[in-house]
């Protein structure tokens, strides 16, 4: 059978993410977190598009790499690198007074402490990589796209604003510029005066426009709803949100109770949906090529949640696997859930459709010869 | 299909109506054309067709406008979605989605279309503006004349009965210009879209009018056929006046029109004139040697060259336009050459070879003045005396120079105005005269004739040759074929980067179909530009009497 290409829906690859992240943050063990690095990384390389965010991946990877660094650093500045017996070196001690907080600077360094350090940072930086793997794989703005009805205008508002920050910046540069031709006026103290009112001045003209714009486009028309059924959808959707929140931490941090995860995320997704459903009831919208929730979606979103879920059950199974101790030292294993899990989580490379072909989604995608699209493959 | 019954629109603090009791019935399936001069109401009388006056803007309507059987007084701007499409002047600033064809899609989007028809609607929409090229692409990144199309489109797909844009053609090189008229036409010939649009570019549109609406300046407005309406308004094109001044009857509109009749004006030139008379202006270049050159000048923003290894020399006493399409490198060129813009190598030297890179920005701008594109970028503090103050101040000079250059300009702008509360030309008057208070030895201006109506432009036209006759050498760049006939001595013409041609005006200009002005284009082979050049030539001896047919002296 052969598989058209296709963009798969954000939010299974968001979901997705989110399973693999929660896996990961069950975990010290250096093997199982770069297992999940790897399964990130494959899934990125397999299946991401050519549109200008999807470059991004090595950012994040970077970024990752600067938290691993910046952490283990602290640990051996701020001398809690101590634990343990293997000393690799010593720093000169310094111990500031009382008043500066009792902090030690320096001391000995110890193998246990920097790879705790280590593994910690590395954590980090894995949860960061995953959520930077959705960010890769899935337009954000296309996540706001796919929101229910009922937040439609919220999601706009979102859309425009993330396209008015850039804006500013652009406008800013240019009235600086502007200004640097009429010579030098007064230097630094008129700056809020000569650059930030004129920034500020285009900003607020270009968003009336916008809105007028907006306005006269449509948007915002069925606004016949009842201010009652507006107020209880509001209540709904916000209160709902704040669980889905409350629930994601609980679940995702450790140290928590138990029943502040699960439950509470469910009770603020019924909420939410409830939230969603009254208020989407009203709207009188449609959407355009939205995109469809087919099998490969559930079944992406199924192997993240499936690796969140057996990391859970490695956690009451085996947990010296996932923490691996560091004192006595010993080399970390990887167990047999851990490893299952990780290979649960790569399942999307091959189970999500491919990505659209490049030559259509390229930014400048000039007229090409028919020889030309032949020789690159794409329709 | 657009009925305004005795409408008046008063604004909040307005002493009178921006436009008063105007009745005026546009049918079904005509182009109409609203002219006038800046400032009196144009827009107005275009935001009240949607509702947007007074629902949007604030105000006061009396009377009724009537879409398509909806009173604007019971239906709000997103009602009349449906109905009316408006495409704003700064189409950019009115996109709402990031990709062209979700742009396309989202005024469907928000009445509802369902989903198979918007697919069917966008993909029509793409191949009727010839846009199908660009549906993946970022709307912030596309060219001019691409954005005009694209909101175009995006209005389109909804299927309203009526379009109304509001100077579509001003921001836009001739060519961008000419795609976004044709998709227009095809509209109203093919579809029989009613579409109403505000122009200055009178030259680019008139001949395509079925309808114009003149907009005086007390706020009256008088609709007829354009051969009418020409005659009566306070603007025309060239070529209009161009058969005022042959005295030929009826008025031609367009180019072809007036080529038919051009035959007989031009045996009547070759008997009455003697052949030099009223030929394009010489340049009175007072030095070899020229007051700036750039000397293999180049510009890169990432993978682009805007700028690629340009050698070019200003002369004192010379209007240089530069002209050339969207995106050529002209405003990179500018701004390079004022030594503030970015320059990634070769040289810009001044006449005592200093650099200007090497400058300070005092300096600089005592050397080289620069008025961007938008002028008000120049202009930040609260009052127009404050803003010739501060430069009189920077530039050394005594208190009121500024002042005195800028009532030679424009005169009477009430000292206490705030800057953004001027008009277009008013607006460019004062940026001009800020930069030129520091007395710099070259003018580089950057598109300074945007949004400006005739009388404006003629204004600009004066105060760009004065310049040139005070010494100094002036640069222009510009879309505007009809300034450029009007002001400059040389143009240079820009390409990807590179000048492509480099010539007295006349012999560029004629050369290319692109570039000519209407005039030209009538009275071809003959080397004459402006109504100006014509009258001359008709008229002998009365030189003093040919200002009186100036295109720019009609309105005065």
């Amino acid at each position: 059978m052969t598989r058209l290409p296709r963009r798969l829906h954000p939010g299974a690859w968001w979901l997705w993410a989110i399973g693999l992240a929660a896996a990961a943050s069950q975990t010290t063990n250096p093997l199982v977190l770069l297992s999940f690095c790897a399964v990130a990384w494959c899934v990125v390389a397999m299946r991401r598009g050519d549109a200008p965010w999807a470059n991004g991946f090595r950012f994040y990877v970077v970024l990752g790499l600067v938290i691993i660094a910046v952490r283990v650093a602290f640990r051996i500045v701020f001398g809690e690198a101590g634990a343990g017996e293997t000393v690799l070196f010593e720093l000169p001690e310094l111990q500031l007074p009382d008043a500066a907080g009792g902090i030690q600077i320096g001391g000995p360094v110890t193998l246990e402490g920097v790879l705790a350090a280590l593994y910690d940072g590395l954590r980090i930086a894995t949860l960061l990589l995953c959520l930077g793997a959705a960010n890769v794989l899935a337009d954000p703005k296309r996540l706001l796209k796919s929101l229910p009805g009922a937040l439609h205008e919220v999601g706009v508002a979102v859309t425009v604003a993330l396209t008015m920050a850039p804006q500013l910046i652009v406008s800013g540069q240019r009235i600086r510029r502007a200004r640097r031709l009429r010579g030098d006026l007064g230097g630094r103290r008129h700056v809020v005066r000569t650059v930030l009112i004129p920034v500020l001045e285009d900003a607020l003209d270009s968003s009336l426009v916008l809105a007028s714009s907006m306005d006269s486009r449509g948007y915002g028309r069925n606004a016949g709803v009842p201010r009652r059924t507006r107020l209880v959808t509001a209540v709904l959707v916000l209160a709902g949100l704040a669980g889905v929140c409350v629930g994601t931490y609980g679940l995702l941090d450790a140290t928590t109770p138990r029943q502040l995860g699960l439950p509470m995320l469910m009770v603020g997704c019924v909420l939410a949906i409830a939230g969603l459903r009254l208020g989407g009831r009203r709207v009188r919208r449609t959407v355009y090529r939205p995109d469809p929730w087919r099998w490969e979606e559930t079944a992406v979103v199924v192997c993240g949640l499936s690796a969140a879920a057996l990391m859970v059950l490695a956690d009451a199974v085996d947990p010296g696997n996932l923490y691996p101790t560091l004192q006595p030292l010993r080399w970390p294993e990887l167990g047999l859930i851990p490893a299952i899990a990780a290979a649960v989580g790569v399942l999307p490379a091959i189970v999500a459709p491919p990505p659209r072909s490049a030559m259509r989604e390229l930014d400048a995608a000039p007229e090409r010869s028919r020889d030309e699209r032949e020789l690159v493959g794409a329709p | 299909m657009i009925d305004f019954e005795g409408v008046s629109v008063t604004y909040a603090d307005a002493d009178a109506p921006a436009i008063r009791n105007v009745t005026v019935h546009v049918p079904a399936g005509e182009l109409c054309l609203a002219v006038g001069l800046t400032g009196v109401g144009k827009s107005t009388l275009l935001g009240a067709i949607n509702g947007t006056v007074p629902h949007f803007t604030g105000g006061t309507l009396a009377g009724t406008v009537t879409v398509a059987g909806h009173d604007t007084r019971d239906y709000p701007p997103r009602e009349l979605a449906g109905v009316v499409g408006m495409v704003v002047q700064d189409p950019a600033s009115g996109f709402v989605t990031d990709t062209v064809e979700e742009e396309l899609a989202y005024g469907m989007e928000q009445l509802a279309v369902p989903p198979d028809v918007m697919r069917k609607r966008v993909e029509e929409t793409l191949d009727l503006l010839s846009i199908a090229d660009l549906r993946y692409r970022s709307t912030q990144s596309l060219s001019g004349g691409q954005q005009q199309r694209v909101a175009i489109g995006s209005v389109l797909t909804s299927h309203p009965q009526v379009l109304v844009l509001d100077e579509p053609t001003s921001a836009l090189d001739p060519a961008a210009a000419e795609d976004v008229l044709a998709a227009l036409t095809r509209l109203v010939h093919d579809l029989g879209m009613t579409v109403v649009l505000a122009e200055h570019r009178l030259e680019r549109v008139v001949e395509y009018a079925d309808l114009v609406m003149a907009v005086d300046r007390h706020g009256e407005v008088r609709c007829g056929p354009p051969q009418e309406m020409m005659r009566v308004t306070d603007v025309a094109p060239p070529v209009v006046r161009l058969g005022q001044a042959a005295g030929w009857e009826p008025l031609p509109l367009s180019v072809r029109d007036a080529r038919r009749r051009a035959p007989e004006l031009r045996s009547r030139l070759a008997e009455t004139a003697p052949p030099d008379a009223g030929s394009s202006p010489e340049a009175q270049r007072s030095s070899a040697v020229p007051a700036i050159r750039a000397e293999r000048l180049i510009v890169r923003y990432g993978r682009t060259t805007a700028v690629a290894g340009v050698d070019l020399g200003l002369y004192a006493g010379e209007v240089t336009a530069v002209m050339g399409r969207n995106g050529s490198g002209k405003s990179s060129l500018l701004w390079s050459l004022q030594g503030s813009g970015r320059r990634d190598g070769g040289r810009v030297l001044l006449g005592d070879d200093t650099d200007t890179a090497t400058l300070t920005p005092a300096d600089a701008n005592r050397r080289v003045g620069l008025v961007p594109q938008v002028p008000a970028d120049l202009l930040f503090l609260a009052s127009v005396d404050d803003e010739c103050a501060t430069s009189d101040q920077a530039a050394g000079r005594p208190a009121g120079s500024c002042r005195q250059i800028l009532d030679r300009i424009v005169p009477g702008i009430d000292p206490g105005t705030h800057p953004r509360d001027l008009s277009e030309g008013q607006r460019l008057a004062l940026a001009l005269a800020v930069q030129l208070c520091a007395e710099p030895d070259v003018v580089l201006l950057d598109e300074p004739t945007r949004g400006l109506d005739e009388t404006a432009k003629g204004r600009v036209v004066d105060v760009v040759r004065e310049l040139a006759t005070e010494g100094r050498a002036v640069a222009i760049a510009t879309h505007d074929v009809e300034f450029v006939a009007a002001a400059a001595h040389r143009v240079v013409v820009l390409a990807d980067g590179e000048i492509v041609a480099d010539g007295p005006t006349a012999d560029v200009v004629t050369s290319s179909p692109v570039f000519a002005p209407q005039v030209a284009k009538v009275m071809r082979p003959d080397p004459l530009l402006t109504v100006a050049q014509v009258v001359a030539r008709l008229r002998p001896g009365a030189d003093s009497d040919a200002d009186a047919a100036d295109p720019r002296a009609c309105s005065r």
